[in-house]
């Protein structure tokens, strides 16, 4: 696949929350995200996968400015979404979608699914009169697999899958460029979800959408990914192709995360041996010094505790953030050989 | 193998305001000693319902039938005070959702030791030094502390361990798990999965390990169960029904499934919808989404029948059962 024209370039985001921690006490700072730069290309999918809490779904409520970033530049096309005004940015969101985790907590129950639909285009194409709005939702009610007469239906009439499938249909009646999947099937079950990766599938090749997949199952992730940023602590620590990830991690992290995957095949899963990480990610707030990695890794030596690696471009534009990548060797079970 | 858990023809039934719900239809099956059987299936299958049953934990409406045999007991046959001297004693379960199953005002420690001293009659302060040993054998870290934390200070991960303890305080014959690790990251998950392996192979523990992920299937489990609209579907051992899916459900399951190490360039996934409880399809349940279907399936139901090796399945299509590479 040749990606040539970049959509989207991410320059040293930064993101702060401030937690409150008594009525009189200074709050706390916790880093969300920090030195994330990268870039996607038009057409591409790029999968972003890390554990609870690295900062995935903030990441991409930073790109479509749903937060606000403390430093750092979004360019979409060369335009620095942070510095948008506020009316421009919203145009702007034509091109810019999202889908949720939970598909009916996020739509609203006092709406039909035709309200729900045509909403986007209430607020952005105003030009619209209701012959042609109705027009619109009922075609793209039908490419998302959704009955026309499910148009004066409520949300509270679907099953989690269809439901899904509306929030798709919200996302994609804008006809946008870019769509942030944030954990759009973990909530489904198998066989749905297997539908809806399906339909994502399709629709990105219909109509030629650039897709961000955030997700916590590394499996799923593979399936549908080009690409795939691993996040750590709200840092980057590898980036590259899906297949260069899963056949050939190159940081301690990526590796543990493989081995972690459950396979659906008994002989390959009793084979595995699967690289434990100890503990649980430590706490953002008080994150460790230098490579915030080196309290599970059993690679780390007393230098990673001291400098903070950089994310380096090494073979083929892959980005790896790891002081000691060329040292260490993979293990054979860590590799799986499909 | 000695059978520590034997069900027989258990139904369960919720009564609605004017209509009955039968959340759970003919299920028959043995446990043995130190084995782990997964019951799979997906939302509305029953899978978590007859196992509530077991443990006499059903909603006020729902009731079971049948028989659930744990030597000369029939636990079904027990009211609830009686099922005290059982419940978390021989038999324990755990919930997906560590945060609700626990109490947010209660320490763990408390919560820990309430177990031994009710179940094995501890004086308090043994109570809670075996409840702390028992904290660091499911993999806590410093557990005085967290012994003295509230749950809401613990993570998820800590807290389905602290749930798993708990669970094994009166080194129970039976665990049944219900989605224990659905909520937690993989990592985490693989640390659970390697403590349920060692309880099995260590204390000799019976586990029922009720999930929708083939994933963790695949990893743990000896034997394998498939739930569809409240009847098992298929049933043996887990490599059979990996390798050599006999229902069109089990393999439609095995399509659905991303596996990590062969990137399929789509999904087979199974048409369609799960079935309502309250609006099951005539003939056989799976009909309507079923690719094998013909003409009998419309009208009559599939009796659960063995095919030899031990395995048994709920289908009237002989024909082979393939549609392509597995992805």
């Amino acid at each position: 696949m040749a990606h040539t024209t970049t959509l989207l370039e991410i320059k040293d985001l930064k993101k702060t929350f401030s937690i409150a921690t008594g009525l009189f006490a200074r709050p706390l700072t916790l880093t969300a995200l920090e030195d994330i730069n990268f870039t996607i290309r038009q057409g591409e999918t790029l999968g972003i996968v890390g554990e609870s809490g690295c900062g995935k779904s903030t990441l991409g409520r930073c790109i479509l400015q749903l937060l606000t970033p403390d430093e750092g530049q979004v360019l979409w096309l060369g335009q620095d979404l942070t510095k948008l005004p506020a009316e421009e940015m919203r145009q702007r969101r034509q091109d810019l979608q999202i889908i949720f985790q939970d598909p009916l907590a996020s739509l609203n129950p006092r709406m039909t699914v035709g309200e729900i639909i045509a909403d986007p285009l209430r607020t952005l194409r105003p030009e619209l009169n209701k012959t042609e709005r109705r027009a619109r939702v009922l075609k793209t009610m039908e490419s998302v697999g959704l009955l026309p007469e499910m148009i004066n239906r409520y949300p509270h009439e679907f099953s989690g899958g269809q439901a899904q499938r509306i929030g798709i249909a919200r996302a994609l009646i804008t006809e946008p460029k870019l769509i942030v999947c944030d954990e759009p099937v973990s909530a489904l079950d198998v066989s749905i979800q297997a539908q809806i990766l399906n339909l994502l599938a399709e629709l990105k090749d219909e109509f030629g959408l650039t897709l961000i997949f955030i997700s916590h199952n590394l499996s799923v992730v593979r399936h549908v990914s080009d690409r795939i940023l691993v996040l750590y602590l709200g840092r980057i620590v590898e980036l590259a192709s899906g297949d260069e990830i899963y056949e050939d991690p190159k940081h301690p992290y990526t590796r543990a995360l493989l081995t972690a995957v459950p396979i659906p095949d008994p002989k390959l899963a009793r084979l595995r041996n699967i690289d434990a990480l100890k503990g649980e990610i430590p706490s953002p707030i008080n994150p460790p010094s230098g490579c915030t990695f080196r309290t599970r890794c059993r690679f780390a030596k007393p230098y990673c505790a001291e400098k903070r690696p950089p994310l380096e471009i090494i073979e083929n534009g892959r980005l790896v953030a790891c002081h000691r990548w060329r040292e260490i060797d993979v293990p054979a079970e860590a590799v799986l050989n499909g | 193998m000695t059978e520590v858990l034997k069900v027989e023809d258990m139904s369960v039934t919720f009564e609605l305001h004017d209509s009955e719900v039968q959340a759970v239809r003919e299920m028959n099956f043995s446990l043995s000693e130190g084995e782990t059987l997964a019951v799979v299936g997906e939302s509305g299958s029953g899978k978590s319902q007859a196992f509530l049953a077991i443990m006499g934990l059903l909603a006020k409406n729902g009731r079971a039938g049948g028989r659930v045999m744990m030597g000369d007991v029939d636990l079904l046959a027990l009211d609830s005070r009686q099922l005290d001297r059982y419940r978390g004693k021989d038999i324990a379960m755990i919930f997906q959702d560590p945060m609700t199953s626990l109490n947010p005002t209660l320490k763990v420690k408390t919560q820990l030791s309430e177990v031994l001293v009710k179940h094995r009659g501890f004086n308090q302060q043994d109570a809670v030094t075996t409840s702390i040993e028992m904290l660091e054998r499911v993999g806590i870290p410093e557990p005085v502390k967290r012994a003295n934390a509230y749950p809401h200070e613990l993570s998820g991960g800590m807290r389905q361990r602290v749930m798993i303890a708990m669970a094994l305080l009166c080194q129970p014959k039976i665990l049944i798990a219900d989605e224990p690790t659905t909520a937690l990251d993989v990592t985490v998950q693989a640390q659970m999965l390697d403590l349920f392996k060692s309880l099995t192979e260590d204390f000799g523990t019976s586990l029922v390990l009720i999930t929708h992920d083939l994933g963790v299937v695949a990893g743990v489990a000896d034997r394998m169960m498939v739930m569809y609209g409240g009847r098992v579907v298929e049933k043996g051992v887990t490599d059979d029904l990996f390798y050599d899916p006999r229902h069109p459900y089990t393999l439609g399951l095995l399509h659905s499934t991303p596996h990590i190490a062969k990137r399929a360039v789509r999904l087979d996934p199974i048409q369609g919808l799960p079935p309502s409880l309250e609006n099951l399809p005539k003939g056989c349940a799976f009909h309507p989404r079923c690719a094998f279907a013909f003409d009998r399936c419309l009208v009559e139901r599939p009796p659960l029948r063995d095919v030899g090796d031990g395995r048994q399945k709920a289908c009237f299509y002989e024909g082979p059962l393939a549609y392509g590479e597995v992805a």
